[in-house]
């Protein structure tokens, strides 16, 4: 099998970063990172699990119909997620709400399926979806860890910033309010699409 | 085989259909229990931190707590009321009660039940924890009230939400602004009076607290809840029934009990307390 599946996902055709595709769960999920962990898992997890299923059945999918059967099969894994996590991480699954719901319009997942699993064998297909998901939850990490650090002062809910150092006990130091929103977010994913380009000079227009 | 036939692709689609419904609907019915166990669990914490149990000597939650057995233990009854104060018989408080419904019935004035939870604190005292439900900025808020056996003071308050602004709004579920509640008087120069979020501070006031600074919306949200389902409990804490709705429906319709000079509760205002926000 090509390496290029296996690392081109998480830097060359990054989702977010390069593609831009599921910036919008990218806002909503990164206040903290727990939050940002169970959606970069249930992503890779549907990704990876829809592409190899269609990717078996690529042959036999009758063409009219085909983005209904993509979404038929993408829509029972979403829904088996959001079954699984009210199960099994209540509180998680009340924090994320309604984004695990929407992680079938993620449009890596369509993405994926219509340019990769219905023209490969399933193994490379599995794998190609799930790389793509980690791709995608790399990102989410990386800005979760910026926003919850920054924002509220933990990271996966400990507190990391001496509580001595905040203002309300005489110190100096205040969490900024803007992180927890949306905007800064964005600003962040900024920050790191402008980073990975200027490291990786084959992604500039010339 | 011709893959685009039209025979083809309705058995392809419906075979598709019927497998995927069966393993979800197996899905579902498998984890329906746990997920039942989760969401009371999660209603029975919400109760007993109304109540200060389960908690932190700063208010927040004590992760070692066992909600299920706290509630079990603390509470000794649960029943229903309606808007007069009498019980209603045959209603499960803690199953039966949908706070939205109830929510919806309340706006429309009609006929309400209302949970009340009898708690049985650690040195024999009793507090009733009332429930509140509403509309915040973006979504639903709700919480619970534990109010002393002097049905006057308010033992402890606790409050969470669907969907308010995080860092701004969220804020009423964290413990610095719902400890506020703690010893607040349901009542203001002796007449019955629901517990009130001032913005720009409450300066030390008996039934009042802190608005949350940036979370304007939010906080009268709380407000305005806390008013309404108080004021449905009116008559049950305080013995006495609630003053009718006012007022400006009497004119010209004979038909409805008039109340202004009665029962009706300071000025009269024509215009319907519209609690609704965009949602």
């Amino acid at each position: 099998m090509n390496k290029d599946i296996y690392t081109k996902p998480f830097f060359l055709t990054n989702p977010i970063t390069v593609l831009v595709l599921g910036i919008c769960s990218s806002l909503a999920v990164t206040v903290q990172l727990k939050g940002a962990l169970v959606m970069a898992l249930s992503v890779t997890i549907v990704t990876a699990c829809s592409s190899l299923i269609l990717s078996l059945l690529r042959n036999t999918i009758p063409n009219r119909v085909r983005i209904i059967v993509q979404l038929v099969v993408v829509a029972m894994f979403v829904i088996l997620i959001d079954q699984f996590l009210q199960a099994f991480a209540y509180d998680t699954s009340k924090m994320l709400s309604v984004y695990i719901g929407l992680i079938i319009t993620n449009c890596i997942i369509m993405g994926r399926i219509e340019a990769f699993a219905l023209g490969n064998k399933p193994w490379p297909s599995f794998v190609d979806g799930a790389c793509n998901g980690l791709g995608y939850g790399m990102i989410l990490i990386i800005v979760a860890f910026f926003r919850e650090l920054l924002g509220s002062g933990t990271l996966f809910g400990f507190q990391v910033i001496p509580a001595s150092w905040y203002m309300e006990n005489g110190g100096w130091y205040m969490n900024n309010g803007l992180m927890i929103l949306p905007p800064m977010a964005l600003i962040l994913l900024g920050c790191v699409v402008w980073i990975q380009r200027s490291i990786q000079k084959e992604l500039q227009e010339k | 085989m011709n893959t685009n036939s039209n025979v083809y692709t309705v058995i392809y689609t419906t075979i598709l259909v019927v497998i995927v419904a069966a393993i979800l609907a197996f899905a579902a019915s498998a984890l329906k229990s746990r997920q039942q166990a989760n969401a009371d669990l999660a209603k029975m914490k919400t109760i007993m931190m109304a109540a200060n149990m389960g908690q932190n000597p700063d208010g927040s939650v004590d992760k070692s707590a066992d909600f299920m057995k706290l509630y079990n233990d603390h509470i000794t009854n649960a029943f229903v009321v309606d808007a007069e104060g009498n019980v209603v018989e045959g209603v499960d408080a803690f199953k039966d009660i949908d706070l939205k419904s109830q929510f919806s019935a309340l706006k429309k004035g009609q006929e309400v039940k209302l949970p009340v939870y009898e708690c049985t604190m650690d040195d024999g005292r009793k507090v009733n924890i009332l429930a509140m439900y509403g509309a915040g900025l973006w979504g639903a808020i709700w919480g619970y009230v534990a109010v002393e056996d002097d049905n006057e003071t308010v033992a402890g308050a606790i409050f969470d939400h669907a969907s308010e602004t995080p860092g701004l709004g969220a804020k009423i579920a964290e413990p610095p602004f719902y400890t506020q509640f703690r010893g607040k008087k349901l009542s203001d120069a002796g007449q019955f009076s629901s517990v009130k979020v001032i913005k720009g501070g409450a300066n030390g006031s008996e039934n009042g607290v802190d608005a949350i600074s940036g979370a304007t919306m939010t906080s009268k949200a709380v407000s305005a809840s806390l008013e309404q389902w108080l004021g449905a409990y009116k008559a049950f804490l305080t013995g006495r029934p609630a003053a009718k709705e006012c007022c400006g429906a009497c004119e010209g319709d004979s038909e409805k009990e008039c109340c202004c000079s009665e029962n009706c509760e300071g000025e009269c205002d024509n215009e319907p307390v519209n609690t609704e926000k965009d949602e």
